[in-house]
């Protein structure tokens, strides 16, 4: 088997189709093939080739942006496993969860509302430790119990507390200016 | 399989010759140019001496040009068609420009991007960047004794898609071969990072004579990795002379001032701020036109007091600049300074006190962008050599979009995405019939199209007619390694390619580029034709070459009959060398560059397989 640009993320970079990833390694893949087909390296070839390296090297950008980050390896995973990622339309969400994202809007609102930066920023570390916490089940879902299904409920979970981490962060934004 | 190929005596199977590049560092206030000599890049002085090129044209009325230090002599007396500080107007409309009030231009009232008015006629920013270009690569060629082969010029990260492509264009018309659109901060850091050795977070704080910029780069074995990128395309020194311009006029209780008159103040302005970084005070004392005297002292602590404001707004972008890198202030572990603003007590106080560390300022904050620039020609000319096995990762400013219903934007490609990058979008037509569709695309991080930059609008022509909603048309934002977007479309369903029309909200078309271009040369006498045959001989040269290095190297991945078609299409190309046509030549490159379409991407797979080779040996099949 050859390489093509067809091939998936992981095959790209020479790493085991897992959640739990070794990051030392995907880093160096990332770097070492974009010593070779970095348009960087072909500027002064012909146009042929920097059309090729154009391609290329965007080919490795979106493999490493997906891969990189907990939340978008985990849709790319389920994707591959055959589940939609369009999880949006997707809407079975628990009452718990339903509850918690209410709070947790309510508390983002108040604080946006009383322009109170540090409260911002404090919610957004705690959303960041959310996050993280969610980054262990999942890798048990997906790794060990192949739980698609409730891998895909976490990941909305996931989804759902990245936009909120935006939300703040304009919110911040609009503080600033 | 083919063996390895002999080449024909002076056909160039040596080792490639040394290719002249220079790195250029097209600024507000200054430019610079620079190359590498023996390893070591070095800014090219003029006869006096200096390196720094003031970045300033004057048309004159006998049609001769003047760029740099002599036209700044006329900036009082000829202030009209003395252009100072270019760099804020490129892709910029009238109304964007902050203090046009105070700019002494004849500015042209239209749409798309400013024009001024001179005794030349009138000038585009562009064509102005351009006679600044012209001269700084005249000064390398002068001194590498040679042509070009390739410049890379330097643009603030926080460059949107029309001021890159602005400048871009300003060097197409200077007749040069752009390899690479740098990032100011970028080339800083690479001349910073590659003579210190230097490992970890970095950030670079470039605040020049009119713009502001500041990006977090991670410097690991050699991978130059870009973070996230911020700033400010309308914030510099400049608004610190306006400030105390204002400040002057208030105090000595000034009218309304002549063109003249005004552009003396600014100066004033300027000298006096330049000498409050060693000076705890400073006269600011001027005869004007009108009769008026001006004699007063300004404080640096009184300065400090009314330009505030100013320095308070490289804040915002520090602080988003960590957010989007995922940072915190302790995290980084040198702050790089760049720029000649960057000497303002007051500026360094306020980084110092961000950070929570002392600024590096071992380095010259006017040369180190041209030297890095200068080290990245090098480079991507094609001189590498082993040593120079590093490599930068830059990412895009600002979120690329499109308009969407009520005058929303949808994001298409997000800011600080690694270059280059594709995102495809699908849209699809609602009406019966319908063979054409609209798109309006938008670089910025707000929600409203309004408060973002338009960039171009584009129209779909040539649809296949289908019953509403039953078209798939995907549009394909790929943004290059300069940070410039280029849209493709097609209708998925048919597989019709429809063709794009763009046109690019405050820039050049391409039509206005080539008439600029035959301008030029009537003016400079210069014969068209004789031209693009010396630059077709040129190409055609560069590519022969290329391919006759990557058949010695990789001549066994093509069969015979492969090779047989590319040394015809090679023959070919040679046999035009000998006319004059400058088309057949071009006809003959490309020609010959679809015929080795094929070989580029299986060399191209070959050396990612053997990238991938020290990791997983069982992949590696031919
Ligand atoms: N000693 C100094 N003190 C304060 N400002 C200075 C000093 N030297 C230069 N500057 C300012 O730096 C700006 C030019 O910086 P430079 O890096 O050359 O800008 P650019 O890259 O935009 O051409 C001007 O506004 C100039 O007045
Ligand atoms: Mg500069």
């Amino acid at each position: 088997m050859g390489v093509d640009l067809q091939q998936d993320h992981f095959t790209l970079f020479g790493l085991p189709r897992r959640f739990g990833i070794d990051r030392a390694a995907l880093d160096a893949a990332y770097h070492e093939l974009h010593s070779e087909v970095h348009p960087d390296r072909h500027a002064h070839l012909p146009d042929a080739d920097k059309r090729r390296a154009m391609q290329w090297a965007t080919r490795v950008n979106e493999a490493y942006s997906t891969l990189s980050k907990p939340r978008p390896r985990a849709c790319y995973l389920l994707q591959l496993e055959g589940l939609d990622a369009g999880f949006e339309s997707n809407t079975a969400m628990t009452p718990d969860f339903l509850m918690e994202q209410m709070e947790w809007r309510e508390a983002v609102e108040e604080a946006r509302n009383a322009g109170d930066g540090d409260e911002l920023s404090q919610l957004h570390v705690r959303l960041r430790h959310q996050a993280r916490e969610q980054y262990g089940h999942l890798e048990r879902l997906i790794d060990v119990d192949r739980d698609y299904d409730a891998a895909a409920e976490l990941v909305r979970r996931l989804m759902f507390i990245e936009k909120l981490q935006h939300e703040i962060d304009d919110a911040l934004e609009a503080l600033e200016t | 399989m083919a063996l390895l190929h002999i080449a024909e005596p002076g056909m160039s199977a040596e080792p490639h010759k040394h290719r002249l590049a220079a790195g250029i560092d097209l600024g507000t206030t200054n430019s610079l140019v620079a190359t590498v000599r023996n390893g070591i890049a070095v800014c090219l002085p003029d006869e006096q001496g200096r390196t720094m090129v003031p970045s300033v044209v004057r048309y004159r009325t006998d049609g001769s040009i003047e760029v740099g230090q002599s036209a700044v002599r006329a900036h009082a007396t000829d202030p009209k068609n003395t252009i100072l500080s270019v760099k804020r107007l490129m892709g910029r409309g009238l109304r964007d420009v902050a203090h046009v009030e105070a700019m002494p231009y004849d500015f042209m009232d239209s749409d798309g991007m400013v024009r001024l008015r001179t005794v030349q006629g009138v000038k585009s920013p562009v064509e102005v960047s351009a006679e600044i270009l012209r001269v700084l690569a005249a000064r390398a060629e002068a001194s590498l004794g040679g042509e070009l082969t390739g410049v890379v010029i330097t643009v603030p990260a926080y460059f949107d898609d029309a001021q890159r492509q602005a400048t871009k264009d300003a060097a197409t018309l200077a007749g040069l071969n752009v390899l690479r659109l740098l990032n100011e901060p970028t080339a800083a850091a690479v001349a910073y990072g590659l003579d210190n050795a230097a490992e970890g977070v970095y950030a670079v704080f470039d605040l020049g004579g009119g713009t502001f910029d500041l990006s977090i780069l991670k410097l690991s074995r050699g991978i130059f990795e870009v973070l996230a990128t911020n700033g400010d395309s309308a914030l510099g020194g400049d608004d610190f002379d306006h400030r105390i311009f204002c400040w002057v006029l208030d105090r000595a209780n000034i009218a309304p001032h002549s063109r003249e008159d005004g552009r003396r103040l600014l100066m004033k302005a300027r000298e006096a701020k330049e000498l409050l970084t060693v000076c705890e005070e400073v006269p600011i004392k001027a005869s004007l036109q009108s009769g008026e005297e001006v004699n007063l002292v300004l404080t640096r602590d009184e300065f400090a007091h009314i330009t505030e404001h100013l320095v308070r707004k490289t804040l915002a972008p520090m602080r988003k600049v960590l957010r989007d890198a995922g940072l915190a202030p302790e995290d980084v572990k040198g702050v790089v300074m760049v720029g000649g603003a960057t000497r303002m007590p007051h500026v360094q106080r306020a980084v110092a006190e961000f950070f929570d560390q002392e600024p590096l300022n071992n380095l010259d904050p006017d040369k180190v962008v041209a030297l890095g620039a200068a080290i990245q020609a090098n480079v991507l000319v094609g001189n590498r050599k082993d040593e120079d096995d590093w490599l930068l990762l830059d990412v895009i400013p600002l979120s690329l979009g499109l308009e969407t219903m009520g005058g929303l934007v949808e994001k298409v490609i997000p800011r600080n995405a690694t270059l280059p990058i594709a995102r495809a979008q699908e849209f699809t037509t609602y009406k019966d019939g319908q063979t054409a569709m609209a798109f309006h695309v938008v670089q910025g991080e707000r929600e409203l199209v309004s408060d973002c930059r338009s960039l171009a609008r584009f129209e779909l022509r040539g649809i296949p007619p289908m019953v509403a909603g039953a078209a798939r048309i995907r549009v394909t934002f790929q943004v290059d390694a300069d940070g410039l977007l280029s849209v493709a479309a097609r209708e998925m369903s048919s597989g019709v390619e429809a063709s794009v029309l763009v046109k690019p909200s405050y820039g050049l078309s391409e039509h206005e580029i080539a008439e600029m271009l035959r301008q030029g040369m009537d003016h400079a006498g210069d014969d068209m034709t004789a031209r693009a045959l010396a630059e077709q001989r040129v190409e055609a040269g560069r590519v022969l070459e290329a391919i006759e290095q990557a058949l010695a190297k990789d001549g066994e991945l093509l069969d015979a009959r492969e090779r047989m078609q590319i040394d015809q299409s090679m023959a070919a190309l040679r046999a035009t060398l000998d006319g004059a046509d400058h088309h057949a030549i071009r006809q003959a490159i490309d020609t010959l560059s679809r015929a080795t379409d094929e070989f580029a991407s299986r060399r191209m797979d070959k050396s990612i397989r053997g990238a991938l080779a020290g990791r997983n040996i069982n992949e590696i099949e031919v």
